[in-house]
């Protein structure tokens, strides 16, 4: 009977054996997995050097079997800047949220755009700042009620919200731009071949890539995990739409 | 034995040049050099100078708020380093841009029309070196073979065939205050 | 083989970090310290190295940090409103225990202040500017040439310690030209790869993380306690200080970088007229040489402390011999520079003819 058995589901390799910090319902370890799957399927765990954002995903390299390294707030793309021109066949990857990218690190995830280097970003928009508690992010929709929103984001009051990938993909610089949503099996498998792109705009050398996952955050949306995904289909998604911004050629 | 000395005028008459020039030949000669710029927003517009110091003993101070020598291509210059020279110094001045003279009887000042002399040999460009040659002529600080034979290092490329004119500036420099 | 070379100082000392072996550079513009960014961007391709530009100063230290973990010889330059923006960085490297080098042409401020010589950015260098209890190892070459030769010290100790290491000139020095030698040059191959690095775990059995966060106060506060108990071995073992004119002086000056240069021709004068006056020059200002201030207590009727601030320096003479032996302070400010004169005015006001 032996040999009629296959593996269909295991944890993969990059995957540390580890219990997460994250809030039930919430999406970091969705996407967490996905990358652990694709380190895996695209054999890049010798290759990898993860650098991990202040917020909610600031633990990440506990996760991960891969060296890592810790980053100020918002200045992971330099950091991986740095990292990746000391040894360019590595794979580098930044992992941030929408605080951490959009608005103390805008500056460096535009320039590291610009530059066009071969570095992934992978963007989780949950629209608050969920780690210290549930503050107005950049990705924050408008009338959303935040800690700092309590009357809800008024656009007179805290601008407007910010739709990064859009924004980057203006530039000559990225390979690759898109955005994924992680609340269905279907879109959750689609953001996993986008992330296989992405990662592949790095390996094949053709330039910059980001992905940007539509995220969750029943905490601080006060939501329950089925209404989080809801909400991120209902309301969301009507601000961020999902689909790629930029193919450069050869991306696969 | 130190020798030291302040050069001023415009930004683009050669000052800086002449100035790492000698620092240069002095190097060259196995002494100790400083060469001291006027720099930032100050070098963009109104006076440069720049300071050389040329000692056979380490160098402390390459400031020098009362040089030695100053050689000075400008009224704005000759006004700001006229008071500061050394009682007993040396102060050159190019006579055909400064229709001024020192009322300092305690330095020796040498007026040479300095540009009049440079477009004689062809070109205004020219000032700077012999200026150089009257400074070199008066202060002897270093043989005057020594600066000679630092030009090439400056004057490369297509400029290279300009060594023989500059040496024959400062010769022309020098010679001017040799006269009897 | 060497020879001497007329450099200026801001292309000097870059070539001086090429030499110690440094290959990653990451910079912003900013004055009087451009020649140094201009000069990596054309050196180190020569060298197999890379610059980069960075979009600010934050993101340049950050870059650094990058590199940094990858256990590569990394520096960054800048002057001082850049290096207020790195602080950050500095901070974050220093909490990680990595090591890299940071270089300050200090000009005048505080703000934008100008482009001018000045040691105003002394206890943001050697207390302070980042959070947390962290030190950098400070160095204060007073001319070209030192600083040249102290930058193999600065990636030796970088490496050593797994700090960050501090190169304090200004301007002043950034912009003069002097003969200079290059006596040693590093083989960057030959440099131990560190087991630590962030570099791809290509076999290695365990992943290598670099991190600053410890959320579990006992780890953090026992991280803390290996970082003070590395200091302590630091300052015990790694303070310089030149002794110039020192063996009978009966006062001295205490100056560092270009403000003890120039002190140094105060002391000629002073000597000419029979004044028994020395030089303390404090190669390290973190770690500072307490102890080699220490041995002229008994000896020295004065020290006057001299530098291009207002009485910083002075805070660490003053620790050091408060109440042991009479002080004075002698500081200009805003970029403006004093002559040999002036000081020898401000030490015979304050200490009398010294006779």
């Amino acid at each position: 009977m032996a040999e009629e058995m296959k593996v269909i589901y295991e944890r993969p390799k990059s995957w540390a054996n580890k219990v997460t910090h994250y809030c039930p319902g919430c999406t970091h370890g969705v996407a967490h997995r996905l990358i652990a799957e694709l380190v895996d399927e695209m054999d890049l765990i010798d290759k990898t050097i993860a650098v991990w954002p202040v917020g909610c995903a600031v633990f990440g390299y506990e996760y991960f079997n891969f060296d890592s390294v810790e980053a100020a707030h918002g200045r992971a793309p330099a950091m991986a800047t740095g990292i990746k021109v000391t040894n360019p066949d590595n794979f580098v990857f930044t992992y941030q949220g929408d605080g951490d990218i959009a608005s103390i690190g805008m500056a460096e995830v535009v320039h590291a755009a610009a530059r066009g280097w071969p570095i992934t970003v992978i963007f989780i928009n949950n629209g608050n700042y969920g780690m210290t508690g549930g503050q107005m992010a950049p990705t924050t929709l408008l009338g959303q009620k935040t800690t700092t929103t309590p009357m809800g984001r008024a656009p007179q009051l805290n601008g407007y919200p910010i739709r990064l990938p859009e924004m980057l993909a203006q530039l000559d610089g990225p390979a690759y731009i898109a955005r994924v949503s992680l609340d269905s099996p279907v879109n959750i498998r689609k953001a996993k071949a986008y992330m296989r792109k992405a990662f592949n705009a790095q390996i094949r050398g053709i330039g910059f890539s980001l992905v940007e996952c539509l995220s969750t955050c029943p905490t601080n949306w006060q939501l329950t995990p089925v209404e989080s995904m809801e909400r991120i289909r209902k309301e969301v998604m009507a601000y961020y739409p999902l689909g790629e911004f930029k193919v450069a050629e050869g991306v696969l | 034995m130190e020798h030291n000395v302040v050069i001023a005028g415009f930004g683009g008459q050669g000052i800086m040049l002449i100035g790492e020039l000698l620092a240069r030949a002095g190097m060259e000669q196995g002494k100790e050099v400083t060469w001291l710029p006027s720099y930032g927003p100050e070098q963009r517009g109104g006076t440069a100078h720049c300071a050389v110091v040329i000692a056979d003993e380490p160098i402390a101070s390459p400031l020098l708020p009362e040089p030695q020598a100053a050689i000075v291509f400008n009224r704005q210059s000759l006004d700001k380093f006229e008071p500061a020279v050394e009682k007993g110094g040396l102060l050159v001045v190019d006579a055909t841009l400064i229709d001024h003279k020192s009322e300092r009887s305690d330095i020796t000042c040498v007026y040479i029309p300095a540009t009049d002399i440079a477009l004689q040999l062809g070109n205004s460009k020219f000032t700077n070196m012999v200026l150089l040659g009257a400074y070199l002529g008066k202060a002897n600080p270093i043989p005057l073979e020594s600066v000679l034979a630092a030009l090439p290092v400056f004057l490369t490329g297509k400029k290279a065939t300009l060594v023989e004119v500059n040496r024959r500036a400062i010769q022309a420099g020098l010679d001017f205050v040799s006269k009897p | 083989m060497s020879e001497k070379v007329l450099m200026k100082g801001a292309e000097a000392l870059a070539e001086g970090a090429i030499r110690a072996g440094c290959r990653f550079y990451f910079g912003y513009p900013i004055t009087p310290q451009n020649e140094t960014p201009e000069y990596m961007s054309r050196r180190l391709p020569e060298v197999g190295g890379r610059f980069v530009q960075a979009e600010s100063e934050v993101a340049s230290i950050n870059m650094v940090y990058g590199a940094a973990c990858a256990g590569v010889r990394v520096m960054t330059s800048s002057s001082s409103p850049g290096i207020s923006l790195m602080q950050e960085g500095i901070s974050y490297i220093s909490g990680s225990g990595v090591p890299c080098v940071v270089m300050n042409a200090m000009r005048g401020g505080p703000g934008l202040g100008n482009v001018a010589p000045a040691q105003a950015d002394y206890l943001q260098a050697v207390k302070g500017g980042g959070n947390g209890d962290y030190k950098r190892i400070v160095l204060a070459p007073a001319s070209i040439q030192e600083g040249v030769d102290l930058f193999v010290d600065a990636f030796d100790l970088a490496d050593k310690y797994r700090m960050v290491v501090m190169v304090i000139v200004d301007g002043l020095i950034g912009q003069m030209m002097e003969p200079v030698e290059f006596k040693t040059t590093v083989d960057v191959n030959a440099l131990k790869k560190p087991d630590w690095a962030t570099t791809g775990r290509h076999g290695r059995d365990h992943a290598n993380i670099i991190s600053s966060l410890m959320m579990d106060t006992a780890t953090l506060e026992k991280w803390n306690l290996e970082l003070q108990a590395k200091y302590a071995q630091v300052a015990a073992t790694e303070s310089r200080i030149e002794e110039y004119e020192m063996a009978d002086a009966e006062y001295a000056i205490v100056a560092y970088g270009t403000m003890a240069r120039i002190a140094k021709t105060t002391v000629r004068t002073a000597r000419a007229r029979g004044i028994k006056l020395g030089l303390l020059r404090p190669i390290t200002v973190w770690p500072f040489p307490t102890k080699q201030l220490q041995k002229y207590v008994g000896q020295i009727k004065g020290a006057l402390t001299v530098e291009l601030a207002y009485r910083q320096l002075f805070e660490d003479v003053e620790l050091a011999l408060c109440g042991k032996v009479p002080l004075g302070w002698y500081g200009r400010g805003g970029g403006v520079v004093p002559g040999p004169q002036e000081i020898l005015a401000a030490f015979e006001e304050q200490f009398g003819k010294g006779r």
